[in-house]
């Protein structure tokens, strides 16, 4: 190997990383307030439920698919959980579940749409979005749900957010100060560690890989190419409908426009995610990273006064630097080693 | 003599290390069918892809009405006068377009074609294209609701407007049944007619018989025959596309065991004559073929691919009917697929990674891999095999072919079984790596049954006990590897001893 090539080397397995202490270190300087136990649990916090996210669409982009409907499922879950416990006057222990198994079934469908009907990744999880968020709209004509509210049937919604739910998305546990660490950044830490080991240490992860590489080869080693996919959907529905819990029980209400950036954001993390390490593929670390990364960044913007309405070009800009670093480097280099 | 329109002078083009073409002649007369044998791998589809603007020669010279001939795209190829219809039918037709639009094409997609769409001129001069080659289709109908064989002709006719010099053919009737081919060699003999050079490439003996004026048989990226006297002697060309084995290669052939595989009344497709097929413990059996003779129903039926159409199976005297390729592993059947950049390598995977992807329960402890198990498999398959790499953890693509394909066949040699399947063990493989695997594959033969699906005659005597010919869907002859008359075996591959016996 040339000294280039070791060196192109590097930057494709360490330069996202270094970028990302880079920031740090920059902002720690530059935005006083930016290096602190609470300024970290702010970021973290900030992306908790859209890491979550990503984490799911990362196991369909490991079988060579693409979720689209990740952010639909988690308003539908934000609305569910208000709409069991608000309207029907049921448990948080019944709208946790009934979250659960709604993300459960949608994955089901699409992944059915996508193994037995054949329709393409993308338009079957589209096509599933918008189901969607037309559904969630009908049981309340349209509107937010609260407490209080006057329902179709003229009667007022009686139920309230349970402590317990609310618990999900507010308490705060100790570490080192008092009520540092949010119930979602466990959750999100939880989730990261538990996909990654799924993904890179067992047998299961190791053929969804093998799916997403040659689904042709895999199918003739003996793998269930199909039910593996269509557990890759359910995965990511059952994630995204655990980052609408969390983000309904932050919020409190059934808030109609609760989740309008996650899918963007989430597909953001998870394409960041292929240049941590020079991947050069979808994994749980990177996307966890590439999570954290969008988080950073905008936090330290922030605190140096950056207005909010740039937040979105930031991101698109991390993104297409990502997604560069990815490809073309990476490819240079695959090219090179022959 | 007349003068060729298009010559070819000792074309060589390699592939990395790989020589794929070393030295090719070929001449192409106006006016004449020249068809182009040659086993998988022999360089046939490199020589059409140089012609057709795809790669680039190496060296060698290839002239055109007498100027060279280099095209550097398929587009510059067309223009000078080259015209491909390539195997997929599909990719020669755009099927939501009605025939018109179809056979216009390239006239619609020329620089100075204009911008309005004029639909009853482009009806009234589809109609002349289509007069022209005898096609009897209406002009306004979508191709989608077109029969293969239509879509074919419309391809050809589509490749006959732009006027071509030359048209090449790459397998044109792979897809289509017998009535539908007669109907593609009418168009043909209208091209002929029109004094275009025609390239055909086809492994169908009826379509040879029928169309050829000339033969061409290649092998190993050389031509191995040039049959120009009538009758052509086909029986000659198959012989020199699949070559003669001329020394003994010195094969011990062991005592078989008791039966392992049994097959009754097998039935490759609905119309195929069913046959029995015995392979015993111990036994390595060949099974040799021309394209379509049916070598990849057999290992199909055999792996729970694609059930067959009729028969049964046992497998170590148990009922074998495998669903699916995971049902086939379970029972003990493996399957070393051919092609194995499509159907066997993980190209983001490493060596070992690749080794063990068919035995992950075996490297685990629940659902937990273990890393250390795997290696010390990879680290064992690399040393058995001789796969040239620094280590288990290097990237497979990063491997020389014939080190891909030990990859492939250590996977499958690196668990017991009852039966191996290897469907063309040998593609894209050196010699040496051809010597190392063959050797291995009989190595470790003593406790299994293995089939061995193979392009070569050659490859079949280096290997195996016994040597099975298939035609067309049926095992016709069964031959013991000592003392071969490659003769007979020759006559069994190109269907001349079924014929024979068949005439009183």
């Amino acid at each position: 190997m040339t000294d280039t090539a070791r060196l192109t080397d590097l930057a494709i397995r360490y330069g996202f990383i270094v970028l990302l202490v880079g920031l740090v270190i920059f902002f720690s300087v530059a935005a006083p307030g930016f290096a602190g136990p609470r300024s970290a649990v702010f970021v973290f916090q900030s992306v908790a439920i859209t890491g979550i996210l990503a984490l799911g669409v990362t196991c369909t982009l490991v079988v060579g698919g693409f979720d689209l409907s990740i952010g639909a499922v988690a308003t539908s879950a934000l609305m569910l959980s208000a709409y069991v416990m608000v309207v029907l006057e049921m448990s948080a222990f019944a709208a946790v579940l009934a979250c659960l198994v709604m993300g459960a079934l949608v994955g089901l469908v699409n992944g059915l749409l996508i193994v037995k009907f054949k329709v393409p990744d993308l338009l079957a999880t589209l096509g599933m979005m918008f189901l969607l968020v037309g559904l969630q709209r009908i049981p309340t004509e349209g509107r937010s749900i609260s407490t209080g509210m006057t329902l179709p049937d003229g009667s007022t919604a009686e139920g309230t957010f349970s402590a317990g739910f609310l618990w999900l998305g507010r308490h705060r546990f100790d570490l080192v100060l008092e009520k540092l660490v949010p119930v979602p950044v466990v959750m999100f830490l939880a989730v990261g560690l538990g996909i990654w080991v799924f993904l890179e240490m067992t047998k299961h992860g190791r053929l969804m890989y093998a799916i997403g590489s040659n689904a042709r080869a895999a199918s003739l080693a003996g793998a269930n190419v199909n039910r593996y996919k269509i557990a890759a959907y359910m995965i990511s529905g059952v994630m995204a409908s655990i980052g609408g819990i969390l983000l309904a029980a932050r919020l409190g209400r059934g808030d109609i426009a609760g989740g309008t950036n996650l899918l963007l954001d989430a597909v953001a993390a998870a394409l960041i995610g292929f240049a941590v390490l020079g991947a050069g593929k979808p994994n749980a670390f990177g996307t966890a990273v590439g999570a954290l990364f969008v988080g950073i960044l905008l936090q330290g913007l922030t605190m140096m006064n950056a207005p909010y309405y740039t937040q979105d070009f930031v991101k698109g800009a991390v993104l297409v630097l990502a997604l560069m670093f990815t490809f073309a480097l990476s490819e240079r280099v695959r090219k090179g080693g022959h | 003599m007349r003068q060729p329109v298009c010559s070819v002078k000792d074309l060589t083009k390699a592939f990395g290390p790989t020589s794929v073409l070393r030295g090719i002649d070929l001449d192409l007369h106006p006016g004449e069918v020249t068809v182009l044998m040659g086993a998988n791998g022999a360089g046939k589809s490199t020589l059409v892809k140089i012609l057709c603007g795809v790669h680039r020669a190496d060296g060698g010279t290839v002239t055109l009405d007498g100027r060279p001939f280099a095209p550097a795209s398929p587009a510059a190829a067309m223009r000078a006068g080259v015209s491909t219809v390539h195997q997929t039918i599909n990719d020669g037709v755009i099927p939501d377009l009605d025939v018109a639009s179809n056979l216009l094409l390239d006239r619609l997609a020329e620089p100075g074609a204009r911008l309005w769409l004029r639909g009853r001129r482009m009806r009234e001069e589809a109609r002349r294209i289509a007069e022209a080659m005898d096609l009897k289709l209406d002009v306004r109908r979508p191709v989608r609701d077109l029969d293969l064989a239509d879509r074919q002709l419309i391809a050809i006719a589509r490749a006959m407007t732009r006027e071509p010099r030359v048209l090449i053919l790459d397998e044109p009737t792979s897809s289509l049944s017998a009535a539908e081919a007669s109907r593609l060699f009418a168009l043909l003999d209208k091209v002929r007619e029109q004094g275009v050079a025609v390239l055909y490439i086809s492994h169908r003996m009826s379509d040879i018989r029928r169309i050829a004026d000339r033969i061409v048989s290649m092998r190993d990226g050389r031509v191995t025959g040039v049959f120009t006297d009538k009758p052509l002697d086909t029986e000659g060309a198959v012989t020199a596309m699949l070559g003669h084995a001329m020394t003994d290669t010195g094969l011990t052939i062991p005592e078989p065991g008791a039966p392992l595989l049994r097959a009754e009344g097998l039935r490759l497709w609905p119309d195929a004559v069913p046959f029995d097929l015995t392979v015993r413990r111990g036994e390595v059996v060949a099974v040799v073929g021309l394209v379509g003779s049916g070598k990849a129903q057999l290992s199909g039926a055999l792996f729970g691919i694609a059930p067959p159409h009729g028969g049964t199976l046992s497998l170590d005297a148990a009922a074998y009917a495998p669903q699916s390729a995971a049902g086939a592993i379970r029972a003990g059947a493996f399957l070393c697929p051919r092609d194995r950049g499509n159907n066997g390598i993980v190209p983001e995977f490493d060596i070992a990674q690749n080794l063990t992807l068919p035995f992950l329960g075996r490297h685990s402890t629940g659902p937990f891999l273990r890393r250390r198990a795997e290696r010390s498999t990879a680290q064992g398959m690399i040393e058995r095999l001789g796969i040239v790499c620094e280590g288990p953890r290097q990237s497979v693509l990063s491997l020389s072919g014939g080190n891909q394909q030990k990859v492939m066949i250590g996977r499958w040699l690196s668990q017991p079984c009852d039966l191996l399947i290897l469907d063309e063990p040998f593609q894209g493989v050196d010699i040496r790596a051809r010597r190392d695997i063959g050797r291995h594959i009989r190595d470790t033969a003593a406790a299994r049954a293995t089939l061995v699906m193979v392009a070569e005659l050659d490859e079949a005597v280096e290997i195996a006990d016994r040597i099975l010919v298939l035609h067309d869907g049926s095992v016709v002859s069964e031959h013991r590897n000592q003392d071969l008359d490659t003769g007979a075996v020759m006559a069994a591959v190109s269907g001349r001893s079924l014929q024979d016996s068949a005439a009183p």
